[in-house]
């Protein structure tokens, strides 16, 4: 009857992702009054998850998943879902889990809300509230079926510690060869950089800032902060900047802790796309662009100023709070 | 090749977001429909494979009546024939129900749709298809190649992409990237008036379960208003960002 939970890693570690959920799974369980089993699959060290109120771990070792095949990730969880009676299963937003959480749906015959911001507000009839419109709206969504799924928005239910201990027990799931119709060639990732996903802070720009050669002030700035570098529509369709960093509406969704938007006018598909992040800021020379409408903090002037003040006083500020 | 390009009605990016029926029903007084913008990615790459590869591409689409003009928009673009299943898209699972009956049905070999609609952001059909057809699946689409029953196709990915080879039959959830913004084609009149004569043959649904209902909407808080700060005290910046907002 338990709660079941795909934890993700990354080359062996969890993902901060993964703590999220497991934290949103430990607060379904407990409304439900069950307990929480995490899924991973080739994780090296998973006893961190009892930290965040998983109560045992079904540990997936097996180098037919060393690449991701989303239907071969879908059976594993399928077949932990059957062993450990699961009602519900709460997996995260990655590219990832959004690609398996539709199969798994088919697999289980469950109803799947995706976006969910929100712990259930009831467990019967299953509610939570998720986005919709692209953050311009939410609904209180009900999952009608027997088996449910819930996908949780990066940052959106947060880190909560409920000390215990995971119990765990290695798991050998059956993957037929006829999964296996998709065969990862080449995955090209930039190593050693957050990535928008996953970022605690976003760092993006805009046609504001005249060209691609002045995307280093950017760089820099999001390494200070140890954040992710993203821009809007506009530059990525110049070439700019790679496609992978387009944000907004028909981009990639941000829900970061902090979004800094340098020479962005806050165009209604931009905004769309940003606003589930937390706090914002803008940098703006025009004291009329609607990014400001949005924004929690702004400054007036100019990017080519502001953004290397701001740079040298970071490093001061980090050298002197480290 | 067979390709089956699925279309969702969606509100126009620049839409006010309102809700009738005591916040139960989007309002869609005043507001334009277009073709999802991810879907036009998808169709814009079909008619590459329909003008180079030869391939026929039909357009589907789940809904009522009222979405019959932008089925007329991807006759216009240049599909060959639409397809409506006349019911109401309110549960993703439902929906790609009734999508896999029709691509058993015309028997496709390649389904393209997108990573999401803009309106429900649900994510989910694309891959509720490719698992009820039996299809291959491959999600954020942003590359695809088909040679004969062979396919490779460029996954986004957190951080990057990722290459696989596949083969048909296949669905891919495409979103920009699997075409350039500068592909996108406006409707021109000859085609317009091609669309007219096309067929937009209109059946019935299956049988399906709707698994979730959408019971309430609300809308963000309103936002309280900017702090300005000035240019030459980005000190202060700093200190509001540590202190206050607590996010460095
Ligand atoms: C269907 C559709 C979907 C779309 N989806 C998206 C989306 O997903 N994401 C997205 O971003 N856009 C999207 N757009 C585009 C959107 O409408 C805007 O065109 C776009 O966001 C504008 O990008 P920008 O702010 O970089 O450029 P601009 O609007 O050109 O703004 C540049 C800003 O920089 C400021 N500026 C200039 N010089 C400086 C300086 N030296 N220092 C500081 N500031 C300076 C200017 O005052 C201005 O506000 C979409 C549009 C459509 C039609
Ligand atoms: N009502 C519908 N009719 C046809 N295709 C749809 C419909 N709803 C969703 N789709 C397809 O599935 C994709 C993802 O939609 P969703 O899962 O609703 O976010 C869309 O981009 C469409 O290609």
């Amino acid at each position: 009857m338990s709660v079941l939970v795909y934890t993700e890693s990354e080359q062996g570690k969890l993902k901060k992702a993964a703590f999220e959920v497991a934290s949103y799974a430990k607060e379904v369980a407990n409304q439900l009054g069950t307990t929480v089993t995490a899924v991973t699959i080739n994780a090296n060290d998973t006893s961190e998850l009892g930290t965040y109120g998983v109560d045992k771990v079904l540990n997936v070792s097996n180098d037919k998943l060393n690449n991701f095949n989303a239907k071969a990730y879908a059976a594993t969880l399928h077949q932990a879902a059957e062993k450990e009676g699961a009602k519900v299963v709460i997996v995260s937003s990655s590219a990832d889990s959004k690609s398996v959480a539709p199969i798994l749906a088919v697999n289980l015959d469950a109803g799947y809300a995706s976006n969910v911001v929100a712990a259930p507000s009831n467990t019967s009839p299953f509610t939570v509230k998720r986005t919709a419109f692209t953050n311009k709206a939410f609904s209180m969504t009900e999952i009608n079926s027997d088996v449910k799924i819930v996908g949780v928005s990066n940052n959106a239910f947060g880190l909560v510690e409920n000390a215990g201990d995971a119990a765990a027990e290695a798991f050998a799931p059956n993957l037929d060869d006829s999964l296996f119709g998709v065969k990862v060639d080449t995955v090209d990732k930039v190593t050693g950089k957050v990535t928008i996903a996953d970022a605690d802070i976003v760092v993006s720009a805009g046609r504001g800032l005249k060209g691609p050669e002045n995307w280093g002030m950017v760089e820099e700035l999001a390494s200070v902060l140890g954040a992710a570098t993203a821009c809007s529509k506009p530059v990525s369709d110049l070439g700019w900047r790679p496609h992978g960093e387009h944000v907004g509406q028909t981009g990639k969704p941000v829900a970061s802790n902090l979004y800094i938007a340098i020479g962005i006018s806050g165009a209604i598909q931009h905004l769309a796309g940003i606003n589930a992040s937390k706090v914002k800021v803008v940098i703006n020379t025009d004291p009329e662009a609607p990014f400001f409408k949005a924004a929690d903090y702004g400054v007036v002037g100019d990017a080519f100023e502001v953004v290397p003040t701001l740079i040298e006083k970071l490093k001061e500020f980090k050298a002197n709070n480290a | 090749m067979k390709i089956l390009v699925c279309i969702s009605h969606v509100p126009d990016t620049t839409s006010k977001i309102n809700f009738t029926e005591g916040d139960t029903k989007f309002d869609t007084n005043g507001v334009q429909f277009v073709i999802n913008p991810n879907d036009e990615f998808g169709l814009t790459r079909a008619m590459w494979f329909k003008e180079k590869q030869s391939a026929s591409v039909d357009v589907v689409n789940v809904g009522g009546a009222e979405t019959e003009p932008t089925l007329r928009k991807a006759l216009a673009i240049g599909a060959d024939k639409a397809i409506r299943v006349n019911a109401e898209a309110t549960d993703g699972f439902f929906v790609a129900k009734q999508l896999a009956a029709v691509v058993k049905d015309g028997g496709y070999d390649l389904v393209i749709a997108g990573r999401e609609s803009i309106d429900y952001n649900g994510g989910m059909v694309p891959g509720m298809v490719a698992e009820l057809t039996g299809a291959n699946f491959v999600n954020t689409c942003i590359g695809l190649e088909v040679d004969g029953t062979s396919a490779t196709a460029v996954r986004e990915i957190d951080g990057g992409k990722e290459t696989s080879n596949t083969s048909l039959p296949l669905v891919i959830a495409g979103q920009k990237g699997l075409v350039e913004e500068s592909d996108l084609r406006i409707p021109n009149m000859r085609g317009i008036m091609m669309a007219r004569k096309k067929p937009l043959t209109v059946i019935d649904a299956v049988d399906a379960a709707k698994e979730t209902t959408a019971v309430k909407f609300e809308k963000p808080a309103p936002k309280g208003a900017v702090k300005l700060v000035d240019a030459d005290n980005i000190d202060e910046l700093i200190n509001l960002l540590h202190n206050e907002a607590k996010v460095i």
